[in-house]
């Protein structure tokens, strides 16, 4: 039973991670029909930016968030305005070309400054709870409770706010919007913002839970953010939520179960088979509500 | 002919053979040329290095391309190689291998092809050391890769024989995982012991195989044995498992940029049994990334700072002199490679690839840095020994040699 538990809350403590990246991925996605194959490298940007933060400001951990979440934001509207939005006429495949291209620049962008694996500093005092077997972490609680908050959080401004109405609105169509007085490119650059902030909300706090960071730690992540995001249903926020949970646990479950060679094996013939018999994932649908 | 009643196809058949003649002609002369050339630039002592200086382990790379530059440095300043017509400065040309199968096979090729080396110094891990062996076999170069400790590196994957040019300046896995099996059950007198390796790694893969056959033959049980794959960041499920199985001691056969990730998160977990690791633990990052967390665990590696022999003394003061900074085993087993690699050419005679590699198998025993070694008849492996250290006051300290 403590072995269950246990697992249950690595399975959770993974699932908010992927959750956070795989919220950049479906509101991109769900606002300009594109995948944005870069967020994973700007996930790892905002591990680098905390650990910069952290070592070189020797900030604690809040004001090394924010830093990180601010800076990235910055650097995802930036790669907005300058690589796609001069192809948002080109072909789709264009766009996506240019994002896996812009993701291997930051990577070796970041490889340039440090081809060495760095060593995040614990930026929370480390406490551990120990119930009958079941090790319960200050940091485990600090990753659920910070990624639930986030994400109710832009769950109820997309749902509640003017700024998500328009974010609805250009997802629905973005030809006929401006028309009605939305700003379509400042909404746009703010969807970018926000996706990019909540990737390195991320990776801040990924590389506090697992301290050693390197440019290709986005790599990996990445995909298994961008798969939560499809299984949950693209374009779909709360499905992306659903999905990195989903993620989490079918990791953490075939690793407990079976021997632990097969997760990545099981993870991505879940992916197959859903994309087979329900191509839209969970929430979404085949003529999807977007962001 | 194929057309005998039409002259107009004739004529293209004709200027095609016109054309592939002087294609010919034309190609004939030029790879004269550069043959002229190859063998122009071969009285040049140009030796070649493969290291790993980007990618996962740059820390490797880093230390083995030290160490070769001092080695090259020292002979370079006392005037060059003592050779039967004069001393002659070595060139070095070092390239990236970025710990990739496939870019450490392709530079192995230009250095041979292109660059015209004599011989080739690395990779060091065996995941580009494998696939390099094989090009430096086929290109009849000699290549001494420093720290692959796989059996592979220096055997023909398809006749099983020793290859004839590929030789190490360590010992190889078999012997790493008997020692520490041995080390197990008679030393720290633990029986139950649980394993947690990577499986995309060749290293790694091998000497859990290695170890758990050693183990169980002497009378040991692996109550679990659990994977993951390169790149992975969350152990929590595996070392929830492991847990679970109760263990006296974890078998850790990763790099040394896993290695942190996996201590801290058994810490964290409630993991209490002490980690048993690999040469490949032996780099000096691994004591900041840890924070603490290796404190008391143990790892066999290829030599041990504080028992060191005068060769070593000079070596690690030279070392420290020029980089600040102490020599793990990848520095020390470099140099040692440099070492046996000059020792070669002043006995070859000749400065040619052939020679070189006769006098290399020839040598009877050399005094290197990490202790005696000569190679085994026929193969490319040195006979020596392992020693095994523990981590006390974050430092790396002697427990024990195991012989061959």
């Amino acid at each position: 039973m403590t072995y269950f538990l246990q697992q249950c809350l690595n399975a959770l403590q993974l699932g908010s991670i992927y959750a956070l990246i795989a919220l950049g991925y479906t509101m991109v996605y769900g606002i300009l029909s594109m995948i944005n194959f870069a967020h994973g490298d700007l996930f790892m940007i905002g591990a680098f930016m905390a650990f910069a933060a952290a070592t070189l400001l020797g900030l604690s951990f809040v004001p090394t968030l924010v830093f990180a979440m601010l800076a990235v934001a910055l650097l995802g509207v930036l790669i907005e305005r300058l690589a796609y939005k001069p192809l948002r006429q080109a072909h789709k495949m264009s766009v996506v070309i240019t994002a896996l291209g812009i993701g291997i620049l930051l990577e070796h962008l970041t490889l340039a400054f440090s081809p060495y694996p760095r060593h995040m500093p614990p930026l929370i005092a480390h406490f551990s709870w120990n119930f009958g077997g079941l090790s319960l972490s200050s940091l485990q609680l600090l990753i659920i409770f910070l990624s639930m908050a986030l994400m109710l959080a832009l769950d109820w401004m997309v749902r509640r706010t003017k700024v998500g109405m328009a974010m609805r609105a250009i997802s629905w169509n973005i030809t006929v919007v401006p028309m009605m007085g939305v700003p379509v490119n400042r909404i746009i650059s703010l969807t970018f913002a926000i996706g990019a902030s909540l990737g390195a909300a991320a990776g801040t706090m990924y590389a506090m839970a697992y301290p050693v960071i390197d440019p290709y730690m986005g790599i990996m992540v990445g995909w298994k953010a961008f798969i939560s995001a499809v299984v949950g249903g693209i374009g779909n926020i709360r499905g992306a939520m659903i999905g990195g949970f989903i993620l989490g646990a079918v990791e953490i479950g075939t690793v407990a179960v079976l021997p632990s060679t097969y997760r990545d094996f099981v993870v991505f013939s879940l992916l197959l088979g859903l994309l087979i018999f329900r191509p839209w994932g969970i929430l979404g649908t085949p003529r999807p509500e977007k962001v | 002919m194929l057309w005998p009643n039409s002259s107009y196809p004739c004529l293209i058949v004709e200027a095609i053979m016109k054309f592939v003649l002087r294609l010919c002609a034309f190609l004939s002369v030029s790879m004269l040329a550069g043959m002229l050339y190859a063998a122009e630039k071969n009285d040049a002592l140009k030796i070649g290095v493969i290291a790993e200086l980007t990618g996962d382990i740059p820390a490797v790379g880093a230390s083995c391309q030290n160490a070769v530059l001092l080695a090259v440095q020292e002979i370079n300043e006392a005037g060059g190689l003592d050779l039967p017509g004069g001393k002659q400065q070595i060139d070095l040309h070092i390239e990236d291998s970025a710990n990739k199968a496939d870019q450490a096979a392709l530079t192995a090729q230009k250095l041979i092809t292109e660059e015209n080396v004599l011989a080739i110094i690395g990779p060091n891990a065996s995941l580009g050391a494998v696939p390099a062996s094989a090009i430096a076999e086929s290109g009849r170069t000699v290549l001494i890769t420093p720290w692959s400790t796989n059996p592979k590196t220096t055997l023909d994957a398809r006749s099983g024989k020793p290859k004839k040019y590929v030789f190490r300046a360590c010992y190889t896995d078999p012997f790493e995982g008997h020692v520490l099996a041995l080390f197990v059950l008679n030393t720290l007198k633990f029986k139950r012991v649980a394993a947690l390796y990577d499986v995309a790694s060749e290293a790694p893969k091998s000497q859990t195989d290695l170890f758990r056959k050693s183990f169980t033959a002497q009378g040991g049980e692996m109550v679990a044995v659990e994977t993951y794959t390169s790149g992975d960041r969350d152990f929590s499920a595996q070392l929830t498992k492991i847990k679970a199985a109760n263990p006296d001691l974890v078998f850790l056969p990763s790099y040394y940029n896993d290695v942190p990730l996996v201590v801290r998160q058994a810490k964290r977990l409630g993991v209490t049994a002490p980690f048993l690791g690999s040469d490949a633990w032996s780099s000096p990052e691994l004591i900041p990334l840890s924070e603490g967390a290796v404190e008391g665990f143990y790892f066999a590696n290829h030599f041990a700072v504080d028992i060191a022999t005068p060769a070593a003394k000079r070596f690690i003061a030279a070392y420290q002199a020029k980089y600040n900074k102490l020599p793990d085993d990848v520095a020390a087993l470099s140099y040692d490679a440099c070492g046996l690699l000059f020792q070669a050419i002043k006995q070859a005679g000749a400065l040619n690839r052939e020679s070189i590699r006769d006098a290399l198998a020839k040598i009877s025993s050399y005094k290197g840095v990490t202790g005696t070694m000569q190679f085994k008849e026929g193969s490319g492996d040195p006979i020596k020994s392992a020693v095994i250290l523990q981590i006390k006051n974050g430092k790396f300290v002697w427990i024990t040699n195991a012989e061959p």
